[in-house]
Parts: structure tokens; sequence; C-alpha cells
């Protein structure tokens, strides 16, 4: 293949990685990795490629979704104490502990939770009162509804907070976005509305992989032939696929987001369990 | 909450979004510049990314990226565009500091302070 072939088709890969990423809160890093290892690239760089495609995502769809006020920018910019935190103590523990058992545990469990992940909230659910620490800390928010702006209460800040420190950790371990536990943790945890949830997740993941951007930058994992494809790919798929999310229904993203999780549930178990890590 | 309070919350999502833009159309633009002289001066080379060389030590630094991009290598000017990229994330944080603290929301400016100095540490130290 030449160059520029290869460029042609990592970008409509990519593409597809950014849209998919955007509308999840995942970040598409899952789907892009595999798809550049059918490629035949080494494992080093589809990793580095994969941390771009993160920022890119994140960043490209949040410039939409802060705006139009889908993301709560407290809620993400206090749980981001936690990820960089776990992702801190994680990337320290990454040389003593086995990924290989720790991907194959996150895979059952991404694997399960994407049948939780189908079920709507509960109307008490919905309409649970005000929690005293979320409300102290100004986490309530609204977002824009189809009949106009709905309000919505946080609840369980302590869960949530520590489940974040867990996704963090697990990004700083195994070198992923860890999208799926972060809007896992919002949206089953602090009960924070679907739709707030992955645009928030989205929001937070490009500080997540920012933190590691400088230990791939010094490893070399960073290659700007393939990441151009991917970059370029991922931002047009990012946009479009924030423009879709502001008018989706609520029961069709669930359903997109649990077929992705179950994926890339799959993805850790055959990492875990081949030891190809 | 008051109307003040809201039409500033507002006004701190939109600066958020539009600095996120900001970050994402300029880099964008130029790696795009970049991977245009890269196309074109090698796109017709086959493809070689089966083997982990690392990349030249001049790709993992900031000064090294900078010279080669200076001299207008399509390779040197993409690197430059996704260093625009990574910072895009750590420039929204740091700008959240400046813009709760305008809001007068204290407990705010100071949870994104220590996200800051965090990433900040992350970036330089590991």
């Amino acid at each position: 293949m030449t160059v520029l072939e290869f460029s042609l088709v990592v970008c409509a890969g990519s593409l597809i990685a950014g849209f998919l990423g955007a509308l999840t809160g995942l970040g598409g890093g899952g789907l892009l990795v595999p798809m550049l290892l059918l490629l035949g690239v080494d494992i080093h760089y589809a990793i580095g490629a994969s941390l771009v495609s993160v920022i890119a995502t994140s960043s490209g769809a949040a410039a939409a979704y802060v705006r139009e006020g889908f993301s709560n920018i407290r809620i993400g910019m206090f749980l981001e104490i936690a990820t960089t935190t776990g992702a801190l103590v994680g990337a320290t523990l990454a040389t003593h502990v086995s990924g290989g058992a720790i991907a194959t545990v996150f895979g059952l469990v991404l694997i399960g939770s994407a049948y939780l992940s189908r079920k709507p909230r509960s109307k008490e659910e919905r309409e649970a009162p005000q929690d005293p620490l979320a409300t102290k800390l100004r986490m309530n928010g609204s977002f824009p509804d189809r009949e106009g702006t709905r309000e919505y209460n946080v609840q369980h800040v302590p869960a949530g907070l520590s489940l974040m420190f867990v996704a963090g950790a697990l990004s700083g371990l195994l070198g992923i976005g860890s999208g799926a536990m972060k809007v896992l943790a919002m949206d089953r945890a602090m009960k924070i509305p679907f739709k707030v949830s992955t645009t928030t997740s989205n929001f937070m993941i490009g500080v997540t992989a920012a933190a590691s951007a400088g230990i791939y930058l010094s490893r070399g994992y960073i290659d700007p032939g393939l990441s151009m494809p991917v970059m370029l790919g991922v931002l047009g798929g990012s946009l479009l696929g924030a423009r879709v999310l502001v008018r989706a229904e609520i029961k069709w993203l669930r359903r997109v987001f649990s077929l992705v999780i179950v994926a890339l549930g799959i993805e850790m178990l055959y990492k875990g369990l081949s030891g190809k890590l | 909450m008051s109307m003040n309070e809201s039409w500033n919350d507002k006004k701190m999502d939109i600066f958020i979004g539009s600095l996120l833009r900001a970050g994402i159309l300029f880099s964008g633009f130029i790696v795009a510049i970049g991977a245009i002289i890269y196309l074109i001066r090698d796109g017709h080379s086959p493809v070689n990314y089966r083997m982990f060389h690392g990349e030249t030590p001049y790709f993992r630094t900031v000064a090294g990226v900078l010279r080669d991009a200076v001299a207008l290598r399509g390779r040197g000017i993409i690197q430059l565009g996704l260093l625009f990229l990574i910072a895009t994330p750590v420039a929204r944080v740091a700008f959240s500091i400046f813009g709760f603290a305008r809001e007068r929301d204290y407990l705010y400016a100071i949870v994104a302070s220590i996200v800051l100095l965090i990433l900040l540490y992350s970036i330089l130290f590991y």
C-alpha cells in the first residue's frame, strides 16, 4: 500500500471511530486500535494514534456539547480530580501489576454493564430529591430536551468519585481512555441523565488522555504519518456525531452505547486472555 | 439559581466551547497543511508501520518538532499540529480557572487549579 492509499483508508475508518466515539462518550480509541492492528500497524504506533484520536474526539465534540449546554463543566472538572490522580497511580502501578488480569476483569465488567446500561431510569429515580453534597458542589443542572429545558439532581457523589478514580487508574494501567467507565459512573451511580453523562464523559476524556501524552510522545509512540489521517478523520466524525446526538432519542443512544461496550468488553477479554497488552 | 448566576454559567459554557473549537480548528488546519506537503512528497512511497522503531529523537521533544516544522517538512508540521491538539484540553483547564474566578466561584477555581497541577505534573514528569 502507498502512503496515500493507506492515509485514505485510515481516514475513513477514523471517521467512523470519531462518529461513534462522540455519540457514546467513549472516545473511539477502543475502536481504532483493532482497525489499525488489522491494517498491520505495530501496537505501539496504534496506541499512540489512539491517544491522538481520543483528544481529537473529545475536543471536537465537546466544543459543540458545552456550547449547547449538554456537558456539565462543574461535574466534569470535579471528577477530573479523581481521574487524573487515578491515572497517575495507575501509571505508577503499571510495572508491578499484571495488565492481563486487569483487562480480563475489566472486560467482564463491561459486558455486565452493557446489560445494565440499556435499562432506562425509573420515574422515582428521575425525580429523586436534591442530594446535599451535590447541591453544595453546585452540580445540579439542566440540559436542552425535546420539551424545552430539563432539570436534574445529581446523586451519590462519593460513589461517583471513587468510580472515576478506578476509571483513571484503568487508563493509567491499560493505556485506554476508559470513557465507558466514566459514562457508567455518571449514568448508573450518580443518576445523571444519559445525554449529560455521555457528553460530560466526552468533555473529560481529553484531559485524561492529555495526561499521558507526555509519556507517549517521549517514548516515540506518536507517528505524524499515521496520526495525520487519524486526527483529520476523527475530527470530521466527531463533529458529525455531535450533530446527531443533539437530536437523537435516548433509547436509541443507550442501544448504540451498550453495543459498543460489549464490543469493547470482548476486546478487553481477548487482550487479557491472550496476553496481548 | 438567580438570573445573574445562570447567565454567567451560560457565558462560561460559550467561552469554554469557543476555546475548544479554536483549538481543534487551529491544530486541524496545521495538520492539514503538513498533510498536503507530506502527501505530495511521499504519497507514493510504500507504507511501513509493521515494526516499531520509535520516532526519530527530534519528534519526541517539543524543540525537535519545532525545528523540523520551521524547515517546512510535512511530518514536522503535522507533529506541531498534534502538539497544539494535545495542548487544547490543557488550555481548557487553565482557562476554566480564570472563568470560574470571574464568576466568583472560588471553590471551582481551586478544583480547576488542582486538576491543572496534576495534569502538568503528569505531562512533565512521566
